[in-house]
Formats: C-alpha cells, structure tokens, sequence
C-alpha cells in the first residue's frame, strides 16, 4: 500500500492506545500490529521507518523495537 | 416424504407457572392459568371447530363456532375466549351445540362461492373444513340475496362485489371469499405490528380493507405475508400456490437473508417449490416471516443464473464455458504457477457469509492447508468485525450475547446505529410487539426510522446524533451513569475488575466527556441523553442492539467497546432480558467468523500465533501452518496493486459492489492474474475474474447457518442443484484438484471436523440439530444443550474488562467542497448488494437506490422531488434520483448500495476502523448538485461490464460461409 496510508493506520493504532492507561500504550501498539499486520505490511513499515521516522507519532516509534521484523521478503513466504 | 402438518391450538400459549385441572369430554387435562378452554381441548387432542381463532393471534371470539357447554354455566361460551377454571368440566359436542354450529355455517357458506374444486386453497381452506366437520349438507338461505360473491347480479352489477386484488406480485386479495373473521388484520397488528389493514363498513357492509380503501401495494403493506398465513380461505392466496397447486410435502431449512435465520418450510411440489412458510418452533423467528424470506426466493431458478463453469485468458474476453474438471484443473494450475512465480503469499480466498459454515470452514482450510497462507477473509471484515474486536476485549468472545427471546424479558432498549424495520424485519416485529406491551425504547441513529415513531410505537428518546460521533455520545452516557451514580456496584465488584472500572469511571467522568460538553459536536441536546442514561441505567432489565452505524467509523471497534462498559457499568449482562446485541447483517455472517474466516485466527477465535491451536490442526490435515496473520481484504487489494498478490478464490460476496472505494477494488483485481469468482450470478465482481464456478443456491444444498443469536440451523436441500454441484462440493473438488487428499461425502462429515477442532462447536452434531431442531454455541461438554444466554457466572475471558474510549473524530469532514454527510444503509425489500433479490418481483418496492435528503439542502440546491442528481465525494461521483425528506437530519443525505448501477461505494473513501480496517460506510464528505444523466463513471462501468458479461456461443466460432 502507499506510504502515506500506512502510516495514516498505524497512526490510528496509536491515537487508539494514547487514550489507554499508560502502561499499555507501547504494548498495545505493538501488539496489535503483530497480531494483526501480515508479514508484508510490517516489512514495509520497517522499509519506512528504518528510511525515515517522520510522520509516525511517537508511540508508533516507540514500539518498534516490540514490533516482530519478519524474516525474508514475504512474497516469498 | 410428507406435508409438516403443524397443530394451530387457536390461542397463544400462557406463560403462567400455575397449573388448573380440568375436564373436558370426559379427558381430565393439566394447564397454564388463563389457557383458553380452546387450547385446552387442542392439547386433549379435541379440535372444537373454529374459524377466527389461529394461534398466532389472540382470541378474538367473533365466528361463533367454536362454543361449547360448561356444566354451571348458562349458555355456550366462545371456547376461544373463555379462560380454563379448576375443576371446569367442558362439553365440545352436544346436540345444541351441533345445531348452533351448523346454523353459522349455513350463514357463512350463504355468501361464500362454491368454487372449491377451481379453488387455490381446495385442500387447504378451514372453511372448507368447518363445512364438514359441522355436518353442513343445505344451504336453506339459497344463494340469490344480497352478497358479496357474484360480480352480475340479475342482469346488474353488484354494487357489492369488488374485484380481486392482484397489485401485490406475491399475493391475491378476493374480497368475494372473504367470510371477515379479522385474522389478517389481527395478524398485520399483533404478529407484524405494521397496522396495515382494518376492517371497513359495519355489519354485512364489514370487509378487510388495506389502509383506507387503497390496494395492497399502495398501502402500507409490507408484504410479510403474515396475513397470507393468517387467512383461512383463499381470500389471502399466494400466487404461487395459484399457479402450481397445493404442495405435496414440506421440509424445514434456513432462510438465506439476513442474521435473523429465520426457519421455514420448504413446500414442495417434486423438486419445484410452492411456498416457503414460516415454521412455527423456529426459535429465531416463532413463526414470522419478512417479504423476503417469504416470497423472494425467485432468483434460484432465474434465467440470468450461470449453471456452467467458464474461463477466460483476460477480462477483456467473452468467457468460454467448459467442463468441471477442465475448470478445476486450470484454476489448481493457475494458483501453482502464481505461486512458483510470485511466493506462496501470493494468493489467497475470502469466504462467503451466504454460504454454509461447513463451506466457509472449507474455504478457510484450503487457503490454510492447500495455499500454506493465511490469506483468507470474509464479508465480516466490512460489516461485523469490529464487534469481533471490541467484544472479545472485553467479554472475551465475540458474538451476542442473548438469544432473541431475550427481548420478551427486557424493560428498556437502546438500539445504536441499527433500522430492524428494514435491516431485520422479523426481529423488529418482536421488538415492536415488546413496546406495544410498555418496553421503553432509545434510538441513537441520525436518521428518524420509524422505530422513532410509527403505528402504536414511540421511543422514549430519539438521539439524533451527527454521523461520525458515536463514541462521544456513548461516552457521554457513560458519563451520566457514572456521575449520577447510576452504576451497577455489586455487580462491577463480583464480576469486573474494580480497579478497572475505577480508571474508567474517572475517565469518563472527566467533564469534557459530559453531555453538555458533547452537544456542540454531536448536535444531541444534553438533557434528552441525560434522560435516556438514566432511563437505562434504572428502568430495569437494559439490553442494547446495534447494527452496523455502530462499527462501519474509523472508530468502530471503540464503539463496540463503549457498548460493552455501559453494559457491563449497569450490570446489564449475564440474564435474560439485558445484553449486547449486535443484528449480524448476512445469514450466515456469524458463522463465518465463528468457522476461521479471519486471516488471524483458527476457527473458534484462536489466534493464528498460538502452537497449541495449530498443533490441533497441524495433526488433523498433515500440514504445517503458517503462524503469521494473513492479509485482510483491503489488504490483498494494497497487494495486487503492489504486485504481490496475484490470485484470489472469492465464494459468494462480491467485493467490487459491496466494499468501498471501488476504484480501489476494480484496480486490485485488475492487477490480478487469476481471478476466480464462485457465485450463483454473474456478479460485478466477476466483470474482473478468469474464472468463473457456478454456485447453488440455498435450496440446492445441506449445511448450517448461524444467525446473530449464535443459533446453529439446519439448512436442508429440496432441490438438485441446478449446477450439478452444491459449493461445499466444488471447493473439494477443487482442493483435490489441488494435490489434497480431501475427503467428504457429506456436510454433517465437516461438521464433524469442525466439532473435534472447536471446542465451542464440540457437542455440535447433525444428529443433534435433528433431535433439538437448532443450537446455541458454546455446545459442549459443559453445555450440551447450547447457550442461550452468555456470561451467566462470568465473563468468557474471567472478569469483564473496562476499557477507556476517547472520542476522536474521524478525518472525513465535511467542508467548501463537500458540506454534506453521506450515510448509508439498506431498505426492507432489498438484501445486500440486491444480486438475489433485483432478480424478484421485489423490484417493485425498490426499483433503484434514491438519496435521501432533508427539504431544507434540497431547497439550496434548486432539488425537487425525483430530480436526477449527482452525488459527489473525493472518491469519486455517481447521479441518481433524489427523495426528499425530513427523516434525514439537514446535512446529511442517505442512500442504499442494492443496485450496482448506482455504485453508492464509488463515492465512499478509503479510510477504515482503526482495529480492523472495517470500512467507514457511515461517513462520507459529499456534494449534491442537479444533474442531466448519469456520471463518466457510471457510463464507463456499464460499458466495462456489457462487455465483460458476454459468453461465446460454441456456433459463433463457426466460420462464416
């Protein structure tokens, strides 16, 4: 998908968990992207973001580090 | 085989707990108190003889057949209306009584015609049946008074006479057989709760009459058919039964409309159906029906239904039919090759939430088990899957919670984003039917639909919120409740986490999420949803329904959660009568997600990620699954675009007309390289595919749908499949085609595969569904029976969970360009993208899709009444005809999405719920504007998909002299 729009979602993930109790906003984040992101849109998320964080809210940022980097490029798998 | 024969006891049930003993011809008989002596004798197995009491009405007590002899009582009360008493001792047939019954009978058959040979109902007319169970063998009246029956009447029109009414495309109306016994009023009343019909004249001038005099289809008749049922002559006779006969014999199966799955019997003629009618132990619908289910099942034997499998090279060209095995074959050499070529990710299915559970379990296993992906999806992902998401966070399963008889104990409804009168007819009519008797209602909707205010009905509180700000009203009523100190304690403590619920509750008490706060964006006036909290909160058993103006936002998924704390803040959860509600759109919708539909989770919602589940099936289909999630529909779209994902098996839904942004879908599938379509019709969707496998129909095939109650029926066929093969059997042969070494000879053997994998489904067996007739999932050890009711002693996932919704408004605004709102929604003669029913007479209530749109921007924008407009957002724009009206608020127009020649999801955008990219149908920025033909687009889209329908005909390819 456009660049544009994959930061617009995973911006809506985080304004979702920004309203939550602290202690959950990062892992929530996280989590839901691992839970819900096909490999081939965290790679591309990865593409972006190792580029370039602009545009991704904070919390966005923050999880990345929780966020699971597939392996290979998932076409393939 | 035979005719289901269902016992008519005259009068409804009691619900009484008392019993009374009583006598009647000598049988001693145990009954509810306030049974009618009619119902007691029907249970003694002793038919009184009767004409204007049937079961489905109260006594009325007006044809004065039915009486008997009550020894103490002076003369012959009407059996119907008459009450049992202990110790009662009851005479159905003496010799006054023979006499009485015979003189009504002489009286009724005096002005009857003595057709009954060429008559529709011969066979089925209880007047037909009184006449012989009484005896009668004279008319001593003759037949040359004044009446009603003959059209010349020595030499002179009868000014009595009328002539039949065919206007409606179902059913006839024959004044000159109707003996005015008021069950079809009754029925339209009580049953349906329309008003529809009365009884006009007094005396022997009495006769049923469609609104004021007018006929049917302009009345305002909804065509349920309730009255049809009702009527114990010809006088309400369905076509069809006109046209072919009385039917042979009847079986039981599955409407295939909406989440409501409505039970009915089949009656047959050999493998022709006669009518479709309600059953009355269906415990979805008691015997109801909507225009729909009872009368639109045309399009199964519709000349435009494809019965052969076609392929093409590209979408450019005519399709060329071809065998079943060259089609599988093509289609499992295809998916290879894509795959070799592009990685195994490249391909994928979505399921379909018309078909069976054991078809959807079957699309989902070959995505996972035959592709080696998790590339599968369903119609839920545009409709219901936020509901999946918000209430599995916070109850832990995601499905109502009740079943529908729920709402006989309910006190007071909210009814969120939902319009039961058009969307689910059956189960509106059991709602309305609750108000009538005192049940207070709160609609949240920005459109007055008619449960607002309409015949004998009014909602306490009509909150009529701008599009886009559910979770700020929700919110703000949380809010109210919380302040107030309206909330359920004892409940919170036993049954959440109060620790929780106290992060919430300061939450939402923060004053910026006050009413009062609120109404400048939500345009709701403070006190009316102060009123309406309150009235939740405290006017005793509170269950919510909800429908999709709940979860098609980019906030969807937090409304859903919103829902689930009020309930949870009230202790509304846990028995019956209260709940959370979600009206499932398609048939079978819940049972698609129930069987694994979702690219991230097995069948019973269990995440893909989890070794355990997989382990499960891993050990059962030899395979190794892939743990990662898979693409979402909109997903796959990105993809093909991206040229990542080149093939896609699509089972009955078609996306190209039902999801939004269409440019977006028509450019996916172009993208793609093999487009497989499996459908009854040449769908839209299919203007993109290469392949074409022709569906069956509901009749056609065995299997189960799961209503919005979690309702496991049976769905049982009556007719061959017209293509040769029932789904469930194309998908196997196309897995065999495949390389997999599937085996099934019958549906109930998926389910049982589903049941050895499912926890939630383990007791769930084809015999089972015989001997109970239907079930609620969780049926298992645990439960054997099902579960009607959910989280009884605790929540699924242990303590409910409150969750924090913050309001943030969506991204579509409106502006210099596009000051209106667009919502959109659907109308009662019309099912989904209308692929089944624009091909039945019901057409003739919703021949095309109209905005809506309130007097006041009509005005501004010179618009009158039926003007073609044009429609425009930054999507895209599309012209249709407008309807002017005030049940939209000023600033918000509304439409329908039932015919693709208007494409209303040209114009809807891209932008989704946060959680689960369901899309934001609800919403849209859009300009109105007069205009003189039909869009580029529309014009282009027509041309695109003329050509693309067409299919070669083998002696087209001779050469030419």
């Amino acid at each position: 998908m456009s660049p544009d729009k994959l930061r617009y979602q995973a911006n809506q993930i985080a304004t979702f968990f920004a309203s939550q109790p602290e202690a959950e906003q990062i892992e929530g984040v996280a989590d839901h992207i691992n839970k819900f992101w096909d490999p081939r849109m965290r790679t591309q998320l990865f593409e972006i973001t190792d580029e370039s964080t602009e545009g991704f809210k904070p919390m966005v940022v923050a999880a990345l580090g929780k966020i699971r980097r597939p392996e290979k490029a998932p076409a393939a798998g | 085989m035979t005719l289901i024969q269902e016992i008519d006891y005259g009068t409804p049930a009691s619900k009484a707990e008392k019993t009374v003993r009583l006598v009647i011809d000598g049988n001693t008989i145990e009954v509810p108190e306030g049974t009618s002596v009619m119902r007691a004798s029907m249970e003694a197995g002793i038919q009184v003889p009767k004409l204007c009491a049937t079961d489905m009405v109260d006594a009325f007590g007006s044809c004065r057949l039915c009486l008997v002899e009550i020894e103490g009582r002076n003369g012959t009360p009407a059996s119907c209306t008459t009450p049992v008493a202990e110790g009662m001792v009851v005479h159905t047939q003496t010799g006054r009584l023979k006499d009485i019954r015979r003189g009504v009978m002489e009286l009724y058959i005096s002005d009857h015609p003595l057709d009954c040979l060429t008559c529709a109902a011969n066979g089925d007319c209880e007047l037909q049946d009184m006449a012989g169970a009484v005896g009668l063998r004279d008319v001593r009246y003759g037949y040359d008074g004044e009446n009603h029956v003959k059209a010349r009447q020595n030499g002179e029109a009868n000014p009595r006479y009328m002539a039949k009414d065919e206007s409606n495309p179902y059913f006839t109306y024959d004044p000159a057989k109707c003996i005015v016994c008021s069950r079809c009023v009754r029925a339209c009343e009580e049953v349906q709760g329309t008003f529809a019909l009365t009884i006009e004249g007094r005396g022997f001038e009495s006769r049923v009459s469609p609104g004021m005099h007018e006929s049917f289809m302009s009345s305002e008749c909804v065509s349920c058919g309730a009255c049809v049922q009702a009527c114990p002559t010809a006088t309400l006779q369905e076509k069809s039964v006109i046209e072919i006969g009385q039917p042979e014999h009847s079986v039981v199966t599955t409407c295939a409309y909406c989440g409501v799955g409505c039970s009915f019997k089949a009656e047959m003629r050999g493998e022709e159906v006669v009518r479709m009618v309600p059953w009355k132990d269906g415990k979805a619908n008691r015997g109801h029906s909507c225009v729909k289910g009872r009368f639109a099942w045309g399009y199964a034997t519709h000349q435009d239904r494809i019965l052969n499998p076609m392929v093409r090279e590209k979408i450019t060209d005519p399709w060329r039919e071809v065998s079943w095995e060259e089609a599988f074959a093509h289609v499992a050499k295809e998916f290879r090759r894509l795959q070799f070529q592009y990685g195994k990710g490249a391909i994928g299915g979505i399921t379909s939430s018309r078909c069976t559970n054991e078809e959807t379990f079957l699309v989902q296993k070959l995505v996972r088990a035959g592709f080696g992906n998790n590339n599968v999806d369903t119609c839920a992902r545009v409709c219901h899957s936020p509901t999946g998401y918000g209430l599995g966070k916070a109850f832990g399963t995601s499905a109502g919670t009740q079943d529908f008889d729920s709402v006989e104990h309910t006190d007071v409804v909210i009814l969120i984003g939902a319009n039961p009168t058009d969307g689910h007819p059956v189960f509106a009519s059991r709602l309305k039917k609750r108000l009538r008797q005192g049940v207070k209602l709160i609609v949240i909707d920005p459109r007055r639909i008619d449960l607002v205010r309409s015949a004998h009905i009014e909602a306490s509180h009509h909150l009529p919120l701008r599009p886009g700000t559910n979770v700020a009203v929700l919110t703000a009523l949380a809010h109210v409740i919380v302040t107030e100190g309206l909330f359920d304690e004892a409940f919170i403590r036993e049954r959440c986490d109060w620790s929780e619920f106290e992060d919430w509750a300061s939450f939402v008490a923060d004053p910026a999420h006050s009413p009062e706060a609120t109404e400048v964006y939500t345009g709701v006036p403070a006190e009316e949803l102060r009123g309406a909290a309150r009235l939740y909160a405290r006017g005793g058993n509170g269950a919510i329904y909800y429908g999709l103006g709940v979860t098609e936002h980019s906030q969807g998924s937090t409304t859903v959660m919103a829902i689930a704390n009020l309930a949870m803040a009230t202790g509304n959860i846990g028995r019956p009568g209260v709940g959370v509600n979600p009206l499932r759109g398609q048939n079978n919708v819940q049972g698609a997600c129930d069987m694994g539909s979702f690219p991230h989770e097995l069948p019973g919602y269990r995440h893909i990620s989890g070794s355990e589940v997989r382990d499960v099936f891993e050990k059962l289909w030899g395979v190794e699954l892939n743990p990662e999630p898979g693409l979402r529909i909109p997903n796959m779209l990105d993809a093909a675009v991206d040229g990542t994902f080149r093939g896609i098996y699509i089972q009955g839904e078609d996306i190209l007309q039902s999801d939004p942004d269409t440019k977006h879908v028509k450019a996916g599938l172009e993208a793609m390289e093999c487009v497989v379509v499996h459908d009854l019709f040449l769908n839209e969707t299919a203007n993109y595919a290469h392949v074409f496998l022709p569906g069956s129909t509901f009749l056609e095939k065995d299997g189960t749908f799961t209503n919005a109650e979690r309702r496991i029926n049976r769905v049982r066929k009556v007719m061959s499949p017209k293509n040769g093969l029932a789904d469930w059997e194309v998908t196997l042969k196309l897995a065999q085609a495949m390389g997999l070494g599937w085996h099934y000879n019958h549906p109930s053997e998926i389910m049982d595969e589903i049941a050895a994998t499912t926890p939630s489904f383990a007791n769930v067996t084809y015999q089972l569904l015989e001997e109970k007739g239907s079930v609620q999932w969780p049926c298992n050890e645990a439960k054997p029976d099902g579960t009607p009711v959910m989280h009884l002693d605790g929540f699924v996932r242990g303590k409910g969970k409150f969750i924090r919704t913050e309001y943030v408004a969506t991204d579509e605004r409106t502006g210099p360009r596009f000051p209106l709102l667009l919502t959109t929604g659907r109308i009662l003669s019309q099912y989904n993208v209308g692929a089944q029913t624009r091909r039945t007479d019901n057409v003739a209530w919703h021949a095309e899709d109209r905005l809506e749109i309130h007097p006041h921007d009509a005005e501004q924008r010179g618009i009158r009444e039926g003007d073609l407009v044009k429609l425009s957002s930054r999507s895209g724009e599309t012209a249709l005809h407008a309807t002017i009206t005030e049940r939209v608020a000023p600033g918000v127009v509304y439409t329908t999405f039932h015919h693709p020649g208007t494409q209303a999801n040209v114009i809807t955008t891209d932008f989704t719920d946060w959680a689960t990219s369901c899309p934001e149908y609800k919403v849209t920025a859009v300009q109105v504007s007069p205009s003189n033909g039909p869009t580029a687009w529309q014009q282009d889209y027509e041309a695109q998909a003329t050509q693309s329908r067409r299919i070669a005909r083998e002696d087209a390819l001779e050469p030419a002299e």
